[in-house]
């Protein structure tokens, strides 16, 4: 005969704390513990999604090339840091007073501002220490914008790079994990690049409605959303307004959606902001 | 590198740059006329300083900027060059600054500019800029797909002018006279039929007697 069998009613198991328990399993008692906050109504609506918000405590990062904080259309920024690389391939992160080297940063920042009035804007600049090794700063800014957890990050970059496709792969997808909103631009070219393919950011292409508030929810990705993107009046250097067209205009205004969005629901996941914006898409819900 | 390869590969070399300016500079008065644009330009990215340099230009300022250089990561062209997306921009004119520092460089200011990254295999390899369009109502996604089309051209073209330009470097740098030789090459290669003839005969006369010169 073999050993009897242990009696399993009997059988007395230690309690493991709480953070040691394995976060890839859920015990029969635990299941309380994770009771979500998010009471969806039965049908979601723009007034729901974002009705008298303003993006108020949200912290929106604009990765790029630095932005004009005294433009009337920037309103401010709470601040501004610059992204570089040392001679011994440390990451230099130090406060930024170069302001915008192009003008895209801060056509950016207020495009976020005039959606989301309230909320939060962080300048992380990527751009002006020469394109030789603008990838590394690049991934640099990102890692540091994702560790500083921003609720959205704005980026109007990609790299061609897949040397830099894994990296940025994970990057986007501690950020999804972590609760911080990538938006990316697509790319309007045949070409491959990154990370806007990836399916933990929200990808942004243009089209050539005049409203800010329309946007579309794409049935064929990789791109998932069209914003505003052509013709659009923004901020530039020197206290100035022009007008342009691009993808990388489109991002902001999804950034400013998610703000607006994240201002009134903050405990919303990337993963459930992504479902609102869908669901409030000018083809979906048809913008009520 | 024997000499006979060296020969062969400068065949295609030598005279090659001169062929892909002209592609260059085929692209950007194509881009001009079909956009109706002032001016139009291709800037070419050097790796060795990390600047931007003009390498075609048609239209307004075409003289002068050819070979002009500038920081590769700021204004509107470093940053399409390191975001590789493309950008249109209208009234360049109401930013004082921004106005200045092209009036400055090339003596041309202009209203409105479309930018574009050269994009060839995983590279950036340039800008492709078009200045001055007409005034329109409204500029389209149409044309930015145009944009795009002229860009994959110019980006080939480019690749073409880098490898040209390098391979003629490696030649240039292997010394002992293979440069002479891979010119001598590509002249003969580039002559008509009957003197072509009358030339590969008179080169393998010349083989002949420093052959036997070598050897007495």
């Amino acid at each position: 005969m073999g050993q009897p069998e242990p009696d399993k009613e009997k059988r007395e198991l230690p309690e493991i704390p709480k953070e040691y328990r394995p976060a890839w399993s859920l015990p029969a008692d635990a299941v309380d513990s994770i009771s979500l906050a998010v009471e969806w109504p039965g049908q979601v609506t723009r007034d729901w999604a974002w009705g008298d918000s303003a993006g108020k405590g949200v912290r929106v990062c604009i990765l790029d090339s630095g932005v004009e904080a005294d433009h009337p259309l920037v309103g401010g920024v709470q601040r501004s840091v610059a992204v570089s690389i040392g001679e011994d391939d440390e990451v230099i992160v130090e406060d930024d007073s170069e302001g915008d080297l192009c003008g895209h940063g801060t056509a950016c920042a207020g495009i976020v501002r005039g959606l989301a009035p309230d909320c939060e804007l962080i300048s992380v600049r990527v751009l002006g220490a020469g394109f030789t090794g603008s990838g590394g700063v690049l991934l640099a800014g990102l890692r540091w914008a994702v560790e500083q957890g921003f609720d959205v990050i704005n980026m109007s970059l990609s790299t061609t790079k897949h040397q830099f496709a894994g990296i940025l792969h994970e990057l986007t997808d501690a950020a999804y994990f972590r609760r911080t909103v990538l938006v990316a631009s697509a790319h309007n070219m045949p070409v491959e690049s990154y990370p806007w393919r990836f399916s933990s950011v929200i990808s942004v292409g243009s089209h050539e409605e005049p409203d800010p508030l329309t946007f579309f929810s794409n049935p064929n990705p990789p791109v998932e959303f069209f914003a505003r993107g052509v013709d659009v009046e923004v901020a530039w250097l020197g206290g100035a307004r022009i007008r342009c067209t691009g993808n990388s205009f489109a991002t902001p205004h999804m950034s400013g959606l998610c703000a607006l969005v994240l201002g009134k629901h903050p405990e919303l996941t990337p993963f459930q902001l992504k479902s609102v914006l869908y669901l409030t898409s000018t083809n979906v819900g048809g913008g009520r | 590198m024997s000499e006979e390869l060296k020969a062969a590969v400068a065949a295609g070399v030598l005279g090659s740059e001169e062929s892909f300016r002209s592609l260059l500079q085929s692209v950007v008065e194509v881009a001009r006329a079909i956009f109706g644009a002032k001016a139009s330009s291709i800037f070419l990215f050097d790796e060795d300083t990390d600047e931007l340099v003009f390498e075609a230009v048609a239209g307004e300022g075409a003289e002068s900027l050819i070979g002009q250089r500038f920081p590769s990561s700021t204004g509107v062209a470093g940053w399409v060059l390191v975001t590789r997306q493309p950008l249109v921009i209208e009234d360049v004119t109401e930013d004082p600054r921004f106005s200045k520092e092209v009036a400055e460089s090339t003596g041309f200011v202009p209203k409105g500019l479309m930018a574009v990254p050269l994009l060839y295999d995983e590279r950036s390899l340039g800008v492709l800029e078009v200045l001055d369009r007409p005034e329109r109502a409204q500029f389209s996604l149409v044309e930015m797909d145009l944009l795009g089309l002229f860009a994959n051209q110019a980006a080939i073209a480019l690749d073409l002018l880098r490898r040209a330009r390098r391979a003629a470097a490696v030649l240039a740098e292997s010394g002992e006279g293979a440069d002479v030789v891979a010119r001598l090459a590509a002249t003969v290669e580039g002559l008509e039929d009957e003197q072509r003839t009358a030339g590969v005969k008179l080169l393998a006369a010349l083989e002949e007697v420093l052959r036997r010169n070598e050897g007495g």
